[in-house]
């Protein structure tokens, strides 16, 4: 009969957001995830780590990153007053750092030398360089080629931090190939290597490991809100391509009830390998080792993505976002490539930010819902990157290439 | 008892079985069926993979084949029509390798069904862990499929206790840390790793990944009851055709000097 002790041995409730989560991996993996869980079991309990973090996050990565008073995007909208959570204000220029610093601590805790990352619009990759390269770690970031022509600005920035970028030509050639090659990569080589998984996706501990570590993000929004208010903000929105800055906002207030919306990308429609819109159009699946809303065919066939951000362009999500949804306690919606690159230009010419192409999706969103809400009310949107990445991509949209 | 419980009753004594990989679809249906047709004349069990858009246990070899079997059309339900027409030929026993998302989106039941009405004796998930695996075992087991479990290397002993217990037919070691693919030679510490198994589990061992040609096979023989070759055979199969000869010839011919060797 089933012997019981397999099963007691990894926390089963662990890593389950209802029915989503879990560790879906081959044997050789089980070994690494578990030393990984266990010994961030103990970091996340251990006040030593958590000051080297917290002292790392504020002096070098800029932290607490502003609460912002859009005053003139909020006037455009009309009701709402919206706040810009500035997470492109971070060093490297997203929210990806909060995620990295801790990743790369673990691993030289755990005595490997060496990191590995998947990146999509590089911002996560680029994240990974540079925490490898404060800790002295050898880092090599795997990115689809796709995604290395629309984002060759991060590639440079990469190779310059002392990494070495690997194409990726497999596939659609985007975010999803790049996490594929990552985990051949780490199943070969993990007894020296961390998986520094970007975003709250993969297997237990992945999920809940990245949501902690960028759950910064939501205690400083609801300290600030609270400060300037004295109250709680009405409405969380945030872009979610795997999920990461989303999950970050929206943890610390789940227990509130305040709403929170997910905005995931539109791309050019709903046909099949359109869009991005794993939660509001997909079904649940396993991909990248745990049981999550998936883009796939009846056959399971994971579908091919598009997004004009590369950061969204992912057929998965993460396995809480998924609970969220299936629970009911967040919302999901799509915005379209072409409202993400006009809200990049209202956002420019209103407030004179740049946002990342990713994050646009969530402004977009937010104009939108700000002008339903009555005046005095209050949404905080996750502004989780910089659009510098991003103007080759603009410039091409606008029929103004070089 | 299973059919490849009596293989490996059979088998022990004569060298090790050898059990062929082919990726199910590939090149196209036709010539896939002829491919695994040439190999069960040769090996002892056949496993047919089933192409998965994002392989991620998969080399290069595999991964290349898998590609090329969903472009020519390749649906799931054509592995049950292909293991259908192979079971009418062959006592051998039948196998499918599979990323567990085809089960999980086909259902456990229906899944289990379909694999059973169409002659499989056995299955392999290697992405679905036993922990995540309790309502797949117990589907599996209820249409009297074998569900055959995984260790590697990494695998602690008490763990090793606990998959030997539970998997069915054998239990597959995987001989390198990696994912499929052509390697030489055999890693040194495969002969350690096995020995640690065998004090763990009282089932046939089978030793696969990496594992591609007559002397790697020789060696592997005298470690497990069984020997697992997959990216080499499809990679016989891939030169034939790139090059215009009969890729089932050619499968046929690696599968019959990689079983010569263990004896």
């Amino acid at each position: 009969m089933r012997t019981p002790d397999v099963l007691s041995e990894t926390n089963k409730a662990g890593g389950r957001f209802g029915a989503f989560g879990g560790r879906y991996v081959p044997e050789t993996l089980i070994a690494p995830l578990s030393e990984l869980e266990e010994v961030y079991r103990k970091a996340a309990a251990d006040p030593a780590f958590r000051e080297e973090l917290d002292s790392y996050l504020s002096d070098y990565a800029g932290r607490p990153t502003p609460l912002y008073q859009a005053r003139s995007l909020s006037l455009e909208a009309g009701g709402a007053t919206i706040f810009l959570k500035r997470e492109d204000l971070c060093h490297t220029g997203s929210h990806k750092i909060n995620n990295t610093l801790g990743q790369c601590l673990l691993a030289r805790l755990m005595g490997k030398r060496r990191v590995i990352a998947e990146t999509g619009a590089g911002q996560h990759g680029v994240a990974t360089a540079t925490s490898a390269a404060l800790l002295g770690l050898e880092c090599d970031v795997f990115m689809g080629e796709t995604d290395m022509a629309r984002q060759s600005l991060n590639v440079f920035r990469m190779e310059l931090l002392g990494a070495r970028v690997v194409p990726v030509s497999t596939g659609s050639r985007t975010l999803k190939d790049a996490v594929n090659e990552a985990l051949r990569d780490w199943v070969a080589t993990s007894d020296h290597t961390h998986y520094c998984m970007g975003s709250v996706v993969g297997p237990h501990p992945f999920p809940t490991m990245v949501r902690d570590f960028q759950s910064v993000i939501g205690w400083e929004s609801r300290g600030q809100h609270l400060e300037r208010t004295g109250r709680l903000p009405d409405c969380l929105v945030a872009c979610v391509g795997g999920g990461s800055n989303s999950m970050g906002l929206f943890h610390p207030f789940l227990a509130d009830g305040v709403r929170m919306v997910g905005v995931e990308a539109g791309g050019r429609g709903d046909g099949p390998g359109r869009h991005g819109s794993t939660l509001c159009l997909g079904s649940a699946g396993v991909l990248h080792g745990a049981r999550s809303y998936l883009l796939q065919d009846g056959d399971g066939q994971v579908l091919q993505t598009h997004s004009v951000s590369a950061g969204l362009d992912y057929p998965g999500v993460g396995p809480e976002h998924s609970h969220l949804k299936d629970s009911g306690r967040a919302e999901y919606v799509k915005i379209s490539d072409a409202e993400a690159l006009e809200a990049v230009e209202a956002l420019c010419r209103t407030e004179g930010i740049l946002p990342a192409l990713e994050s646009a999706h969530a402004v977009a969103h937010a104009a939108r819902l700000a002008a339903e809400m009555p005046r005095g009310s209050s949404l905080i949107v996750c502004l989780s990157g910089r659009g510098d990445k991003d103007v080759d991509t603009l410039m091409h949209a606008r029929g103004c290439a070089p | 008892m299973s059919r490849i419980d009596a293989m490996f009753e059979t088998v022990h004594g004569n060298g090790a079985a050898l059990i062929a990989y082919a990726t199910a679809g590939f090149p196209d249906p036709r010539v896939s069926l002829r491919i695994a047709a040439a190999l069960l004349e040769h090996c002892d069990a056949l496993e047919l993979g089933i192409p998965f858009s994002d392989p991620v246990l998969d080399g290069p070899v595999i991964q290349e084949s898998s590609r090329r079997a969903l472009e020519a059309g390749f649906r799931v339900r054509d592995v049950f029509d292909m293991t259908g027409t192979l079971r009418e030929r062959s006592g051998k026993p039948l196998m499918l390798m599979t990323y567990y998302n085809h089960v999980h989106r086909m259902g456990h039941g229906a899944f289990a069904a379909a694999a059973a009405d169409a002659g499989v004796d056995g299955v392999l998930v290697p992405d679905l862990p036993p922990e995540e695996g309790e309502a797949w075992m117990a589907a599996a087991e209820g249409e009297g499929l074998d569900n055959v479990l995984f260790a590697s290397m990494s695998t602690p002993e008490h763990r090793l206790r606990s998959v030997g217990g539970l998997t069915r037919g054998f239990l597959y070691c995987f001989a390198v840390r990696g994912t499929t693919g052509l390697r030489e030679g055999l890693d040194a510490e495969v002969g350690p790793f096995m020995r640690r198994v065998r004090a763990c589990s009282h089932v046939p061992l089978a030793l696969g990944l990496g594992i591609s040609d007559p002397e790697q096979c020789r060696q592997a023989g005298r470690l497990a009851e069984g020997v697992v070759v997959g990216s080499a055979l499809v990679k016989a199969a891939m030169d034939a055709l790139d090059s215009g000869d009969d890729p089932a010839a050619r499968a046929g011919e690696l599968a019959r000097a990689l079983k010569a060797a263990m004896y």
